[in-house]
């Protein structure tokens, strides 16, 4: 791993969506015979550069060399025949062909136009060993598990001239053992100078595999570091870093007499595995509890597992003492839980339902269809939260889709406000949106829960969630870390314990 | 797990893992062995029923009835794997048809006659593919309008039947080629050579691979490199050709062309095609398998000739074959799925 010239070289890289830019004059460069991990939460731009290096985007602006020359990408396929592979998160392999054949299509060994089937076997069988894949080329490749598909399709990166190999999110389905299979793979290619850029949100991996690590963030560059340079909780500061605040803070009710009395809400050991494991969480009356993590935590995770949404693996939740199993969301919602997904979109507002009946959706899915509400008091409804939350443009017969970020999350909150919950779990609700309406979304939470409703906050900005939030829950790898009081802890406490190195690192660092 | 010291010498493989292993490489040949075996099951019954079904002439006989339908099974299913279908192979038959008995009745010799109606196969398989892949249309409403297309054209060439007195087309269907008590027509052997060379298509060159690769993931094909417009166009050009040489069968068959003839054909090519194996999302499939369920499809027709009961019964039985196959091809994909 000498200091080589870099192998792939972007520089400047600029990629606009509309008005926005993606990626803001991004360097990277990827040397040879080295992992190179691309780390930086949503949004910050990650998948934009890794599609402007394999060719699925084109650059608006930026240089891309490859060994020195300069490369026009204009498809993947461009990519490929320049020695750019990607294997994906979801396979993009055939399942209803061979093995041989998903590794050689389109490069199939021919006589006479006819595909030789045996020599195709037979060097399928040589590629598949020199990953130390002992299969049977002639079966189809859905046979297999999602691990061993993988291999086959870095086999089939391997069996052309490949000097660039992109994994994408490689070990999202992978199991311990399969995991350690692949980084055994991945340092075979190291070895054979193969350039290998990691892309994953696992922490531990990163540091256990990579040999350097890019960070974007807001779509401009961060920096690039050496992973043994680099201590974990400096990589996940840079990350998520400290941000320009012009908000003003506001200031909560003053803690009452609410402390000491016996949560709305208890979960304990809710499992739902991988994803999240053995959480426990308290929720009290008129409190916010934060939930902050890097991506890949069990956030979201968390809160489907307290709303119904997922199946329980195991775990409790309990209401006022008594068992409660939340085998759907209606039935949570019965109970008074309620969620706010982080995918506005497509699992929040009906885009092509007016805001009025997006926001009296719940409520009447609620009475059932025997008992419709009648259209003036679905206005009246309507309006009076249209009113209270401040959404803008105040148009009940507007399609819902039309309006901005914010508003469609003060949508989303109307309609689930409108069924008086007494927990309100909101995952990630000021993403994407603009300053202004973050704030005011911000003060609704903290005027809610004033008034008595418990919320569980989660959001990617720590400094939000400690803003918001009376105590908040630290996930790290799907479990909880810890629970703190907000007043008694700071940004960087909270950062320590997402970063929280393993021991091994400790010894090392 | 995954890693064995290759140098270690095989062992004997037992029976068990050699099950697996077939099953590993051909599962999606299940459907097609459970066509033979509903193909065994029909003549070993019907051959207790009449005592004198599975003769060289019926068996024979049984060839060329089907000749039309074998061809355009064939054609049929390579729409079908790429997970696509062409409604108009029925219609384009019998333009086709009744344009060559004008063409042959108008004095046009045979070797000009038969390729130009080809070419009119291929063209309207043309205009559906430039349809399907360029314009981002449905196959079944691409199709749909290549149906129409096809009838119209069909009964602006003629209104009646049109008798054919070629000598060279009379030839292709009333020579027989005698082996023993076995025989077969030039139209038999044409059909056989079109099943022939589209099972060596679809497994022995890149095109042919590249239309199961469509089938199983075109998202993924697009990504591996392969030529997915020129393959989806090809696709309805050779079902348009095997329409063509159907309509050129099925003339000289009935010695006339008949703008009326093949309504409904396509339906019954693609119960063929789906009896004998082929799954109507694609990826998976066999011309061979193809060419049994045509087999299937016309020994049901004999049996119920034989039987005198009315030829309905035929679509009945069929109709009720295709609901077992397809739930079959359902729970196979759904197992499959499962271990995926």
């Amino acid at each position: 791993m000498d200091q080589a010239q870099p192998l792939l070289e972007i520089t400047g890289a600029t990629v606009f969506f509309g008005a926005d830019a993606a990626i803001d004059g991004v360097d990277f460069r990827m040397f040879p015979g080295e992992v190179h991990s691309l780390m930086g939460e949503n949004g910050a731009g990650k998948s934009t550069l890794i599609k402007a290096i394999t060719g699925v985007l084109p650059l608006d602006a930026g240089v891309l060399t490859l060994a020195g020359e300069e490369l026009h990408l204009h498809t993947p396929v461009d990519a490929q025949r320049a020695g750019i592979s990607t294997v994906y998160q979801e396979i993009e392999l055939l399942p209803n062909v061979s093995v041989a054949e998903n590794i050689f299509l389109g490069r199939e060994p021919r006589r006479l136009h006819m595909i030789d089937n045996r020599t195709m076997r037979a060097q399928a069988r040589r590629v598949l060993a020199e990953l130390g894949l002992d299969i049977d080329p002639a079966s189809l490749l859905g046979s297999h598990s999602v691990a061993v598909q993988q291999l086959v399709a870095i086999a089939r990166a391997i069996s052309a001239d490949l000097r660039v190999l992109v994994l994408d999110e490689p070990t999202s389905s992978l199991d311990v053992d399969e995991v350690a299979e692949l980084f055994r793979v991945i340092r075979e290619l190291k070895q054979r100078g193969v350039a290998i850029l990691f892309v994953s949100h696992f922490l531990d991996q990163v540091y256990e595999i990579c040999d350097r690590v890019t960070v974007l963030r807001d779509g401009k560059l961060v920096g690039e570091y050496l992973t043994r340079e680099l201590l974990r909780i400096d990589l996940v500061h840079k990350m998520l870093g400290h941000k320009e605040t012009e908000l003003k803070s506001r200031s909560r009710a003053p803690a009452s007499d609410g402390d000491g009395a016996a949560p709305f809400l208890t979960a304990r050991g809710l499992t739902h595995a991988p994803r999240i494991v053995d959480a426990d969480i308290d929720i009290f009356e008129g409190r916010v509890l934060g939930v902050a993590g890097l991506l890949g935590s069990g956030r979201t995770e968390l809160a489907r597992a307290v709303t119904g949404i997922d199946h329980l693996h195991s775990g409790v939740i309990m209401i006022a003492g008594a068992d409660q199993v939340f085998t759907s969301p209606r039935k949570a919602l019965n109970k008074g839980v309620a969620y706010s997904s982080e995918n506005r979109r497509t699992e929040g507002i009906v885009a092509e339902l007016t805001v009025l009946e997006n926001i009296v959706l719940a409520v009447q899915a609620d009475r059932g269809i025997w008992h419709r509400m009648r259209p003036a008091r679905q206005r009246e409804l309507a309006a009076s939260w249209v009113e209270a939350l401040g959404i803008r443009p105040a148009d009940l017969d507007r399609p819902a889709g039309t309006l901005s970020g914010g508003n469609q999350q003060k949508v989303m909150l109307a309609r689930l406000l409108a069924l008086a919950p007494r927990l309100l779990v909101l995952d990630e609700p000021t993403r994407g949106i603009d300053i202004g309406a973050k704030v005011e979304i911000q003060n609704l939470v903290g005027e809610l829960a004033d008034n008595g409703l418990s919320l569980i906050f989660i959001s990617a900005e720590l400094e939000e969630v400690l803003r918001v939030s009376d105590r908040v829950a630290v996930l790290r790898d799907g479990r909880i870390v810890d629970t703190l009081a907000t007043a008694e802890t700071s940004v960087d406490a909270v950062l320590a314990l997402v970063a929280r190195p393993s021991q091994e690192d400790e010894a090392l660092a | 797990m995954t890693t064995l010291d290759i140098a270690t010498a095989p062992v004997r493989p037992s029976l068990a893992s050699r099950y697996n292993t077939f099953m590993s490489r051909h599962a999606s040949l299940m459907p097609t062995f459970a066509a033979i075996a509903i193909l065994i099951v029909i003549f070993v019954g019907a051959q207790i029923y009449f005592g004198n079904f599975v003769t060289p002439r019926n068996i024979s006989a049984l060839l060329l009835d089907n000749a039309y339908l074998l061809i355009l099974a064939v054609g049929m299913t390579f729409v079908i794997i790429t997970g696509g279908i062409d409604l108009s192979v029925g219609s384009v038959m019998a333009f086709t048809g009744i344009w060559l008995a004008k063409l042959l009745a108008g004095g046009t010799s045979a070797v000009i006659a038969i390729p130009v109606i080809i070419l009119g196969g291929a063209v309207i398989g043309l205009l559906i593919g430039v349809l399907v892949q360029y314009f981002d249309v449905q196959p079944f409403i691409a199709s749909l309008a290549g149906l129409f297309l096809a009838r119209g054209l069909a009964y602006v060439v003629s209104l009646s039947s049109i008798r054919v007195e070629n000598e060279a087309v009379l030839w292709l269907q009333s020579t027989r080629w005698h082996v023993g008590s076995w025989y077969i027509t030039p139209t038999g052997v044409l059909a056989l050579l079109v099943v022939a060379i589209g099972a060596l298509v679809m497994h022995f060159t890149r095109f042919g691979r590249t239309i199961y690769a469509i089938g199983g993931n075109e998202q993924s094909a697009r990504l591996m490199g392969l030529n997915i417009a020129r393959t989806k166009v090809a696709v309805y050009v050779i079902s348009g050709v095997c329409a063509g040489l159907a309509g050129l069968v099925l003339t000289a068959y009935s010695g006339a062309g008949y703008p009326r003839n093949g309504i409904g054909t396509e339906l019954d090519a693609i119960a063929a095609v789906v009896i004998g194996g082929t799954l109507l999302t694609g990826g998976r499939g066999y011309v061979l398998g193809s060419m049994v369920g045509v087999f299937v499809y016309g020994t049901i027709n004999t049996v119920i000739s034989f039987m005198g009961a009315e030829q309905s019964w035929t679509r009945i039985i069929v109709g009720f074959l295709l609901l077992v196959f397809i739930v079959v091809q359902r729970a196979i994909v759904a197992r499959a799925e499962r271990r995926g």
